[in-house]
């Protein structure tokens, strides 16, 4: 099993630099097909390391570079359960993404596919390492594959996306190699377990909370979290549909991933402080969760609207990560990964719309769905999805996660982001497959473009091939819902992720395997709980019904209403500005303002 | 213990950070990027940095020569190798930009706001 660990980094790795080197002989299929085949492999290999690493972390060191006498020398992968599984979740969609793209970019060659295929490498070894710089490098990794990938297409637009993605993002890289710089300062260690040996030698003082906060914001920014969400609605709503998919189903959630990964193995220091961090954490997943929700409803491109979704579920990861509890990491990642599934279905849907009708703008498609049963199917399973409809998994993460914060303004955050995010998306079925709705309403000044067609030839219907990854996707994300046990066995792994004495004994005991302490699992969801789910299924629909007709709506109220709304709405438009200045100055305040708040909350 | 390295450092972060949002010109801002990435190789080498002591070269020096540390100078190479692919990339996608738009203002190259349908109020 050991010898599995390292190969979800280096067989995409190797495969890409191959493809590479074969690229003037290479036929177009033979990339697909390698891009595919190694996807799958990998996502079969993180499936065997994320069972075998139930019973306890995995550690793999490089080279035989074995820790001494306690000391970590080289540099090593830990694997468990949650990294596993999320490397795993990324293969996957990285599946998806290459069968949805069997029929795409007809002139791209296999450029494309190595850089894919390197983008999945950067983020499985990101899930895996057990190295906080080895974790800048693969952060680093990725975010340069993934500039490349949003501006592939080479339009005005997508480049542009492409540039505020990249300098916000390596901002938020550079800030966090200061943090390991800082926190090596301390410890003389970049091993996770031995920082976290390092740094409980010493009492908690302000270098420790300024390394906390800046490996914080690098990963924070990359998870795409109020005041540092802006570059994502940007960069997803332009880059080509599979690229989409990736970004948005996991590239984000392994931000909020790190975060906790370094929390709950080399941070134990700020342990006595936990219940004010969590507070923060929580507090700015709400901010997150609310602001990307209301965003949402007011888009109309459709690739945008999914973004600010993404943004809004990804605050509701951090509410529960937050918790700083088993329950609540448990929920957390359930819903996490349901997420992924579905989000990747969607963007699919939409990048189906883009090529079979050549456009994503919600009230240019109007009733122009008509023909295309199957991808009216997957956005509108896909809507429910995102309002926590119960068989999909997010309903199971959601009441595990209410459960655990037992507060109902935690619940009532919760069932505005789902009403929100999934009444968008059920409207835009709506409008683009039935027709529902006047021609002549228009989302507010939400800003649109006309897309270029991804692919040739493809009129009329849409194939089967491009079919059916994102009804897979939506499959599985049913399946998690289903799973009778999935909170026991979430459960289980999230103690295992929260059991940071367990985690540095096995890394620094020489390899050897130390038996995680089982803690206790969080008890299986009652009827009760599983369907309140129904409740924002429910005020989803009647949202979309509402936004839909709302010219049926009395004049007067509805001028009442939307007077009411009107300064608060276009207030948060406008601060999606676009531009990147901007963006950089509340990227500056917001760790100004985050550091405030855990310089208060750390005293 | 001497401070002013790590001064130098966080000015230099501070100062390509504002030059980042007052940005009027994409070249600017790229440049402006590297001297905020200047700061992370000014904090790594100050951390490893000892008084009177040699380059980490262990050839025919007695055992417990006091010496630089070595892997901060490791992930400052690390960290060149990554800037210079940013910054080779986000060049790159400039000049690309610049074909198409014809400027380099960041406040006039705003993803999605520059073309597509006039919009009306309900």
């Amino acid at each position: 099993m050991d010898a599995l660990i390292p190969l979800p980094v280096t067989i995409p790795l190797l495969i890409a630099a191959a493809l590479l080197a074969a690229n003037p002989w290479l036929n177009r299929r033979v990339a697909d097909s390698a891009g595919l085949v190694t996807s799958l492999a990998v996502a079969v290999i993180c499936g065997l390391l994320c069972a075998a690493s139930r019973q306890g972390l995995l550690v793999y060191w490089f080279g035989g570079w074995r820790p001494r006498a306690g000391i970590a020398l080289g540099i090593d992968f830990a694997v468990d359960p949650f990294g596993a599984g999320l490397a795993g979740l990324a293969a996957v969609l990285m599946a998806a993404a290459f069968l949805f793209a069997w029929h795409y970019f007809d002139s791209i060659g296999t450029l494309f596919h190595c850089l894919m295929l390197v983008f999945l490498g950067a983020m499985c070894g990101f899930c895996l390492t057990g190295d906080l710089f080895n974790m800048f490098v693969f952060f680093e990794l990725m975010g340069a594959t993934a500039y490349a990938l949003t501006g592939y297409k080479t339009e005005a637009s997508a480049l542009e996306g492409a540039l505020n993605f990249a300098v916000i993002n390596t901002v938020g890289a550079y800030l966090m190699l200061w943090g390991v710089a800082l926190v090596y300062a301390r410890t003389g260690a970049l091993n996770l377990a031995q920082i976290d040996r390092g740094l409980q030698a010493h009492s908690l003082d302000g270098l420790v909370i300024v390394g906390f906060l800046l490996i914080c914001l690098g990963f924070l920014i990359k998870g795409a979290i109020v005041p540092f969400h802006f570059w994502l609605a940007d960069a997803h709503a332009v880059a080509p549909t599979p690229v989409c998919v990736l970004f948005s189903g996991v590239m984000v959630l392994l931000g909020v991933f790190g975060v906790f990964r370094v929390y709950w193995s080399a941070f134990g220091v700020l342990n006595a402080h936990a219940e004010q961090l969590g507070l923060v954490f929580v507090g700015l997943g709400t901010v997150t969760a609310c602001t990307g929700a209301v965003m949402c409803f007011l888009q109309r491109h459709l690739k945008r609207l999914l973004a600010f979704s993404t943004i809004s579920h990804m605050g509701i990861v951090l509410m529960g990560m937050g918790l700083l509890s088993i329950e609540g990491t448990a929920g957390a990642a359930i819903y996490g990964v349901s997420h992924g599934l579905i989000k990747g279905g969607l963007f699919l849907a939409a990048g189906l719309l883009l090529n079979t009708l050549g456009d994503v703008d919600e009230t240019a498609l109007r009733w122009r769905g008509r023909g295309m049963p199957m991808t009216g199917l997957l956005m509108t399973l896909g809507g429910l999805g995102l309002a926590d409809c119960p068989p999909f998994g997010l309903s199971t993460g959601k009441a595990l996660m209410e459960r655990a914060a037992d507060a109902s303004w935690f619940s009532a955050v919760m069932l505005f982001a789902s009403i929100l995010t999934g009444g968008a998306v059920l409207r835009a079925a709506g409008r683009i497959f039935l027709g529902a709705g006047p021609a002549d309403t228009q989302e507010r000044a939400a800003p649109s473009e006309r897309e270029t067609r991804e692919t040739e030839g493809v009129r009329g219907h849409a194939p089967w091939v491009m079919l059916s990854p994102g009804l897979i996707l939506v499959a599985l994300a049913v399946l998690i819902g289903l799973w009778p046990q999935a909170v026991e066995t979430v459960g289980a792994a999230a103690g295992n992720f929260l059991d940071r004495k367990g985690y540095v004994a096995a890394v620094l005991n020489d390899g050897s395997r130390v038996s995680i302490q089982q803690a206790q699992s969080p008890r299986p969801l009652s009827s009760g709980e599983q369907a309140r789910g129904f409740l924002s299924v429910v005020g989803a629909c009647l949202l979309a019904c509402a936004a839909l007709f709302r010219h049926r709506v009395p004049r007067g109220v509805r001028k009442q209403l939307l007077a009411a709304m009107r300064p608060l709405l276009n207030g948060l438009e406008s601060l999606h500005s676009g531009n990147i200045c901007d963006y950089l100055a509340w990227l500056t305040c917001g760790a100004a303002l985050l550091g405030a708040l855990l310089a208060i909350a750390l005293r | 213990m001497i401070q002013l390295p790590y001064w130098i450092a966080a000015w230099l972060l501070l100062m390509g950070l504002y030059g980042m949002v007052t940005s009027r010109n994409w070249l600017h801002m790229v440049i402006c990027l590297t001297v905020v990435q200047s700061s992370t190789y000014m904090v790594l080498l100050s951390v490893g940095y000892r008084t009177d002591a040699g380059p980490p070269i262990f050839n025919e020096v007695p055992v417990g020569t006091p010496a630089v540390d070595p892997v901060v100078q490791t992930l400052c190479l690390t960290d060149i190798v990554v800037g210079a692919t940013t910054t080779a990339l986000l060049l790159a996608i400039a000049v690309q930009v610049f074909r198409q738009r014809g400027t380099l203002d960041p406040a006039a190259l705003r993803p999605m706001r520059n073309s597509g349908p006039q919009q009306q109020q309900e």
